[in-house]
């Protein structure tokens, strides 16, 4: 089997197994909309403050369930073993994982950008800013999973690793929360964001090439 | 075709040796403690008597000398800890894997005092105790990878896996250090720049610079210090079952 096809097939795979439990996809999704009908319930229903905190908060919640969506990344795997049959085949592990991680992204990255726009109406966001909006979450959820990938790959083989892995993954989403919601909140007064756009395209194409690696060691150490 | 020269490599194999870096260090540490209480002596005293007070903060400014070295020093930890992790990685050294976790929790001090006295410095000053500065805010994440690499060594029974764990964290933060700390200055800046690395023409005065330079390298010799003991205990935690433990054990019980 080539490479280019053992990354397809555990692509679809994995895509599979994601629509046989359709929970996993709902439950990030229904955490995303929760929390940010949370926030207007806690400061009041002032539409001027919340159209001026609207992008960090779309933003951090999208990061909250990003992370919490990381749990089921290689968890059933785990438990099943099939993810040591992954580690022990022919082909370079950290590529194979990159399916697992495009694969989870597809399932829970995607739906977070497909409904981000009903809730930028909710918050009252201006019109220029939910384009932008879109776009940084397009970028900035990508380089979510791939980061993401490392720290469960540390945590897989522990029995409660759900918080240590926040621990462990949110200080390193700092930089695409600064850009990202930078750039929308930039754009809803008008202005432009291309310097801010060029950056997270350059953190995406980093994380993208470097974070396979080490999230490959990890999982050999959590399986030894 | 080697790249390293034979004595270096020796000195390493050597320093590898667990009953060697125990005796060797044990050695060391009266003149590690006497060079680190001298440059102690020396930095307070030029410090908080010689130096002059400042035009602007009189008195208040001498905190600079607890904050800036350990401010230096908490990013230069993180170096270390990440090489150390590195080194253990690639040649599967125990002795690196150890230096590595121990320097974390020190680390992680020099993060919490610089975070704690640029607090008490900044309430006169800038009247606040906390500001979303870029470099308040970038020490603050540091301080939260920190008690990552700390919480993870915890979490994971198997001591050398955790290790192995702990570095490859050392080494994904160690790249995303640069990348957290100019997203955060670029993202709000209201810290003083940089008085004593400006290239052409240091903006503090001789008398103030000198005595901060001392106080930087006790505080290295502090870690190094520090960091040893804490490998050494770690080192006899980890090979309690060994012959040379075991022997040096009824050495000193005779």
């Amino acid at each position: 089997m080539s490479l280019t096809h053992a990354f397809f097939a555990i692509l679809r795979r994995d895509l599979i197994l994601a629509l046989r439990r359709r929970s996993e996809i709902a439950n990030p999704l229904l955490f995303f909309v929760l929390v940010i009908t949370l926030f207007p319930l806690g400061i009041g229903a002032r539409p001027q403050l919340l159209q001026a905190i609207a992008p960090g908060i779309i933003w951090v919640s999208a990061l909250l369930a990003a992370m919490l969506s990381l749990d089921s990344l290689f968890r059933s795997d785990f438990d099943d073993g099939s993810l040591e049959q992954i580690l022990l085949s022919s082909h370079p592990i950290s590529v194979l994982i990159l399916g697992k991680i495009v694969a989870h992204w597809l399932v829970t990255g995607l739906p977070l950008i497909l409904i981000a726009p009903l809730l930028a109406v909710f918050l009252g966001m201006p019109q220029p800013a939910i384009g932008v909006l879109l776009l940084t979450l397009l970028l900035g959820t990508p380089v979510l999973s791939l980061i993401g990938a490392i720290g469960v790959a540390l945590t897989v083989g522990l029995r409660r690793g759900g918080m240590i892995l926040s621990l462990l993954v949110l200080p390193l989403y700092v930089p695409v929360l600064i850009f990202a919601g930078n750039a929308v909140e930039m754009a809803g007064n008008g202005l432009p964001v291309t310097a801010q756009i060029n950056i997270l395209i350059a953190i995406l194409l980093l994380t993208l090439v470097l974070a396979p690696w080490p999230t490959a060691a990890a999982l050999k150490m959590s399986m030894s | 075709m080697k790249f390293i020269p034979d004595p270096v490599g020796r000195f390493f194999h050597r320093m590898a040796s667990p009953p060697h870096f125990y005796a060797l260090t044990e050695t060391l540490m009266p003149w590690l403690t006497a060079i680190f209480l001298i440059f102690l002596a020396l930095g307070l005293y030029g410090g908080l008597y010689l130096a002059p007070p400042d035009y602007q903060q009189g008195d208040s400014y001498r905190i600079i000398y607890i904050h800036v070295p350990s401010a230096w020093m908490s990013l230069f930890i993180y170096v270390v800890m990440a090489m150390a992790g590195a080194i253990g990685l690639i040649w599967r050294i125990k002795l690196a894997e150890i230096v590595a976790i121990s320097s974390a929790s020190i680390g992680a001090s020099f993060t919490f005092i610089a975070l704690v006295t640029g607090s008490l410095w900044g309430k006169p000053m800038w009247g606040t105790w906390w500001v979303w500065d870029a470099r308040l805010t970038s020490e603050l994440i540091l301080l939260f990878l920190y008690l990552g690499v700390i919480g993870l060594y915890n979490a994971i029974d198997d001591k050398r896996t955790a290790s192995k764990a702990v570095a490859i964290l050392a080494l994904v933060g160690v790249v995303n250090i640069p990348i957290i700390h100019y997203s955060v200055e670029w993202w709000n800046t209201l810290h003083q720049g940089p008085t004593v690395t400006k290239m052409d023409k240091p903006s503090i005065h001789v008398s103030m610079l000198v005595p901060l330079l001392l106080m930087a390298i006790a505080f290295k010799f502090y870690y190094v210090i520090a960091m040893l003991q804490r490998a050494r205990l770690e080192l006899l935690q980890r090979e309690r079952t060994a012959s040379w433990v075991k022997k040096m054990l009824m050495e000193q019980q005779l």
